[in-house]
């Protein structure tokens, strides 16, 4: 293409130029150096932020900081324990709304859209725009789904601002991540599996049940995990569906505040700035436990696919 | 047969629903819209540079800048570092450092938003407040572009990294064959090879950025003065106090109401629309490197 007819010349002009093998050794040595620096700073912002929260955190975060209610209102003073309650029921509330959605919807691009478009030019039409539908969603930022949440849930179907709306919202937000990352479990179940069990009379739902789904288990499992992290940080689309409001909730229809919107509270409308550190602290940590885990789950998985 | 059946429309309403919730969260931000098109008019609320809700005043170009001066910032301080830890991870570091870094980068994308606002609040603007120009407070542009830079860091890194390693490794072989050194073939084969891949990551960290809400909020001063230079040198510029058109979102839309709350989703139609064509652009480059790949392979 158009590379192949100009790069020769473009490559021979600059060889020429820097011909003298020793100029171009030096000059390796040098930009090597420089990306060195590069990986290295990079390495060094994730240390210092994480480090600089974690040991600024350390020093207000306790059992009785983790364990006792925030006093709300503007005296920034008390513990955490009621929004680690709630980022738990929303936690749990989002991913029970967005899982079976998910994974769902992943099957059947996965397992049933290649035969389905076969036989109807709509359905493959469908299916298209279904897949194109996941990567906008993948790509559209938070506060708009925060805005469609506010604008649907909490005031046209009237669930005001509590956990029913904030979940709902947040399951949009992490349904195509569970959806992308199911997709790249089936597709690493070999199709062999597939035609051993249909060979031995199984209906395509018995395969699917049996065989399939308990093959890609680690990688569902994994997409999961992801979008528990992704609810836990998220703050943009609770801070407009969830109200704000500092106590435990009693029903889903009650609002209430995640872990990540009390530090936004904290540090924007109180400036309690080492509360705020201190409810960082717990956020990084819990956000790196769960790093280590979706690790140690890829692992096992890529160590199962090698021994098969 | 009939679970079979049974299974396969349950699935099937689950696939397209992605398409329903695209066409709902379009639908309902510009439904809720469309009273401030009307009422205010759509040049007055792009162009006008002044928003004032109390006085019925909805221009949201001040906004618009906002938002696309701290992503130009970010772009000018993130890339640079992004693709050269990207080439680093891809072509350079051994394997060991590798296998510290890369989890380290993804570590980087998952801490939440507001850790590095809080982090951007209580290191970073005091820091820039020392800068000492009359006016600036710490909070602004230059601290949110800061901030924003290490956001989009790692989304940039990993897509770069991705269209790095996906250049076939024939092409180096044949570059190194022909005499020239490994940075040589890093800055004159491979990275031009790998170019629309690194450039779909940049395009795709402009559309984080477009779109981060929490950390601009807290470190940016949410100001709705038009951003400009606190004294003659340009450069401070990036010292003036902004707000971002997500920031004008989340910031009013918990009171208002009426022309005032329409004209919020009106920004959010600003935002959505600008966010769709950066990501479809990015999605059009992908496709189109892997073509170009495949053509040149075959």
């Amino acid at each position: 293409m158009i590379e192949e007819t100009r790069n020769p010349d473009v490559l021979s002009g600059r060889l020429v130029k820097a011909s003298n093998l020793k100029t171009r050794n030096t000059s390796q040595k040098i930009w090597f150096g420089v990306m060195w620096l590069f990986g290295l700073i990079t390495f060094l912002i994730l240390l210092l932020v994480i480090g600089y929260v974690l040991i600024q955190g350390a020093k207000v975060v306790d059992w009785q900081f983790l364990s006792t209610a925030p006093k709300g209102g503007l005296s920034g003073e008390g513990g955490v324990s009621t929004t680690l309650g709630t980022t738990l029921y929303l936690v749990l509330l989002t991913i029970v709304i967005a899982t079976p959605l998910g994974v769902g919807g992943a099957i059947y691009l996965i397992e049933y859209a290649g035969e389905q478009s076969l036989k109807s030019p709509v359905l493959k039409v469908l299916i298209d725009i279904a897949n194109f539908a996941v990567e906008t969603l993948a790509g559209i930022p938070s506060i708009i789904f925060g805005l469609f949440g506010y604008a649907l849930f909490v005031s046209a179907l009237q669930f005001g601002w509590s956990l029913l709306s904030a979940s709902l919202a947040g399951a949009c937000l992490v349904l195509p991540t569970i959806i992308r990352t199911t997709e790249e479990a089936l597709l690493t179940v070999p199709d062999d599996y597939r035609r051993g069990s249909l060979a031995l009379g199984a209906t395509k739902w018995q395969t699917l049940y049996r065989v399939i789904l308990p093959a890609s288990l680690p990688g569902i499992i994994t997409g999961i995990i992801l979008s528990v992290g992704r609810v836990i940080s998220e703050t943009a689309v609770f801070f407009v569906t969830l109200g704000g409001s500092h106590r435990l909730p009693t029903s889903i229809m009650d609002g209430g505040r995640s872990l990540a919107l009390h530090l936004y509270y904290l540090a924007m409308d109180t400036r309690a700035f080492e509360k705020a550190m201190g409810t960082g602290a717990v956020l990084v940590v819990m956000i790196i436990m769960i790093n280590l885990v979706i690790d140690f789950v890829s692992r096992k998985l890529t160590a199962g696919l090698r021994s098969r | 047969m009939f679970m079979d059946k049974a299974v396969k429309y349950i699935l099937f309403v689950s696939a397209i629903l992605s398409i329903i919730i695209v066409l709902a969260i379009a639908f309902f931000i510009f439904r809720e819209s469309l009273l401030a098109w009307s009422e205010i008019g759509v040049g007055e609320m792009l162009f006008r540079r002044v928003w004032r809700p109390g006085q019925d005043q909805f221009g949201i170009l001040a906004m618009i800048l906002g938002s696309v001066a701290v992503t130009f910032g970010s772009i000018v301080i993130g890339v640079p570092l992004a693709i050269g830890t990207a080439v680093f991870l891809g072509e350079i570091a051994p394997k060991g450092v590798r296998e510290i870094l890369r989890p380290a980068v993804q570590l980087l994308a998952g801490i939440p938003s507001v850790v590095y606002g809080l982090f951007g609040m209580v290191v970073l603007v005091p820091i820039v407040r020392n800068l000492g120009v009359a006016g600036n407070s710490g909070f602004g542009l230059l601290a949110a572009s800061i901030v924003l830079a290490v956001m989009i860091l790692p989304t940039i890194t990993s897509i770069s990294e991705d269209a790095i390693r996906a250049v076939p490794d024939s092409y180096r072989s044949g570059s190194l064959a022909l005499g020239a050194t490994k940075w040589q073939t890093i800055t004159q084969v491979v990275l031009p090879a790998g170019r629309s891949g690194i450039i779909a990551g940049i395009i795709l960290g402009v559309g984080r950025a477009l779109g981060e809400t929490m950390a601009m909020i807290m470190v940016i001063g949410n100001s709705v003065i038009f951003p400009k230079p606190l004294n003659q040198n340009p450069l401070t510029f990036f010292l003036s106090q902004a707000r971002t058109l997500t920031g004008n979102i989340a910031v009013e839309i918990s009171y208002a109401t009426g022309v005032h709350e329409s004209a919020l989703f009106a920004t959010g139609v600003v935002l959505f629309l600008l966010i769709i064509i950066v990501n479809v652009s990015a999605r059009w480059l992908i496709s189109h490197q892997s073509e170009i790949q495949t053509t040149r392979q075959s």
